[in-house]
């Protein structure tokens, strides 16, 4: 039997193993499957990211991108799988930590920002308190380290820091990404995974989001996966590419060969139909 | 003679899911390349030789062959490889450039510039420094130094482009069209730079409207020749 991985797949050469690349990936996930119900939402997805690696996955609604970004966010468990994430101390398959430990490993070791801001702030407190809650459940207790961590942290997401004690519900949508990326990034995460992070911005505010994104990338060499519908946000962030079609995987590589030469009749129609 | 590159059999073609075809690129290729050698790819317009850089930079999956790039840790197959070893050639040793620049929004000149040194671990002053020699060297304004290359001229873009792509000594350089668009001034510099890259062992391939520009730095050439355009095949 054929498996619908390879149907409409141009045949190519297939891909060595890493020869030259010895440092081991940061995030390993193995044979990720889950049923809600009926519905197959991931179906034997496996995915790896290389330390100050990008990884950028695409697909329409539906296709499981942002439930597979919600697994690495320890937020669901699936059927099957493994997850692993190369940090000292951390051994094991990661889906099989309790609720306390895998709340523990997302404050201090992965930061998330959500498409949704109102998922990942609250909206009534301050915009420096939400960035200094994150500070809090790690164990620093001063106020003027917090004060100083909170700011350096929003400083560094590019926010105005005249605004710090604006509450996020009188902000701009850009600004409250901001303060999500703030609040992700103050422990100084060694993953961080992006849901939709620009969508629904306006254009000129999306391009100066991705343009903090990438500079903190760039200071910082942050492993990052970036989930977005938006092919333009993707080719402009991920270093690697996935293509997700109904829970699976249809297509990997270089960000430039899924855009320049994509192979599966899928990623065609995707890179074609964009404007 | 020490073989940077050695091109075998390589093969390419395009297929199409939608129309249910095939377009044939090119096959049987095969050539080597040594250190501190030029070669020009020859032919007609639409014959592939873009399309050859673009295998070789593995923008483009190949078909079938190989494509041995010889490292100090031993020989890899770039037809084969994977992806984050190409990433990483990518980012060390193997340079792409073209005639385009993808400008991001609210990134200066300069930092545009400088990046490929940031990332291979040089201290951001030092690699300012360098990315402004650079700048001055193919005829940048000083007054753009800071702005965002987004609105400048495409002839200016170009100039940002080159400086970024030849500010670090690579060991096998691919030029597809870089002179095109640059002034007189800017193409002596490029020129120039090309020439002190040969000599330190750079190899190069490239496609040039205009061979003339660099005709004394072409040590060989490839003619490409038109395959069978396209086949009809059953998806």
């Amino acid at each position: 039997m054929v498996s619908e991985r390879t149907i409409g797949m141009t045949q190519t050469l297939s891909l060595l193993p890493p020869q030259l690349m010895t440092t081991p990936p940061l995030l390993t996930m193995t044979g990720v499957s889950r049923r809600y119900g009926d519905v197959v939402a991931l179906q034997d997805v496996s995915a790896l990211a290389y330390p100050g690696e990008v990884l950028g996955i695409v697909g329409e609604s539906g296709s499981g991108k942002s439930t597979l970004l919600r697994m690495m966010n320890l937020e669901d468990t699936p059927d099957t799988g493994d997850y692993r994430l190369a940090l000292p101390d951390l051994a094991g398959n990661l889906f099989g930590l309790d609720r306390f430990a895998r709340r523990m490993l997302c404050a201090t070791r992965i930061g998330i920002v959500y498409q949704n801001p109102h998922q990942g702030l609250l909206m009534q407190h301050t915009s420096s308190g939400n960035v200094a809650e994150r500070l809090l459940i790690a164990g620093e207790r001063s106020f003027a380290a917090l004060r100083a961590r909170g700011r350096t942290a929003l400083e560094a997401s590019e926010f105005p820091l005249d605004r710090m004690d604006a509450r996020p519900i009188e902000l701009s949508g850009g600004m409250q990404q901001r303060v999500q990326l703030a609040k992700a990034i103050a422990l100084e995460p060694a993953l961080l995974l992006l849901d939709e992070p620009t969508t629904g911005l306006d254009v000129s505010v999306q391009a100066l989001v991705l343009d903090t994104l990438k500079r903190l990338q760039r200071d910082r060499a942050i492993t990052m996966v970036i989930v977005s519908h938006d092919l333009g946000v993707i080719r402009t962030m991920a270093d690697r590419v996935m293509v997700m079609r109904r829970g699976r995987v249809v297509e990997q590589g270089l960000s430039d060969q899924i855009f320049q030469d994509p192979q599966h009749e899928y990623t065609q129609q995707l890179v074609h139909a964009k404007l | 003679m020490t073989p940077v590159l050695q091109v075998q059999n390589l093969c390419k073609h395009f297929e199409m899911h939608h129309l249910g075809q095939r377009l044939m690129a090119f096959d049987g290729i095969s050539f080597d390349l040594q250190a501190g050698e030029f070669l020009l790819l020859r032919g007609p317009n639409g014959v592939g030789k873009s399309t050859l850089l673009r295998t070789l930079y593995r923008s483009y999956l190949p078909r079938a062959g190989h494509i041995w790039y010889h490292t100090t840790e031993g020989r890899i197959d770039l037809a084969r490889a994977a992806d984050v070893d190409v990433a990483l050639l990518r980012r060390r040793e193997i340079g792409f450039v073209t005639q385009f620049l993808i400008a991001r929004p609210r990134v200066a000149a300069e930092d545009i510039v400088a990046e490929p040194l940031r990332r291979a671990g040089v201290a951001a002053a030092d690699a300012l420094k360098e990315a402004r020699r650079w700048l001055d060297e193919f005829g940048v304004k000083r007054d753009l130094w800071r702005a965002y290359p987004t609105t400048f001229s495409g002839g200016e873009q170009q100039k940002i482009n080159l400086a970024r792509a030849l500010i670090l000594p690579q060991r096998l350089l691919l030029l597809d069209e870089p002179t095109a668009s640059l002034d007189v001034g800017a193409r002596a510099a490029l020129v120039r730079r090309l020439g002190d890259l040969k000599a330190q062992g750079v190899a190069m391939i490239g496609v040039f409207h205009h061979p003339g520009d660099v005709a004394d730095l072409i040590d060989r050439d490839i003619e490409l020749t038109t395959s069978e355009v396209s086949e009809d095949v059953a998806v």
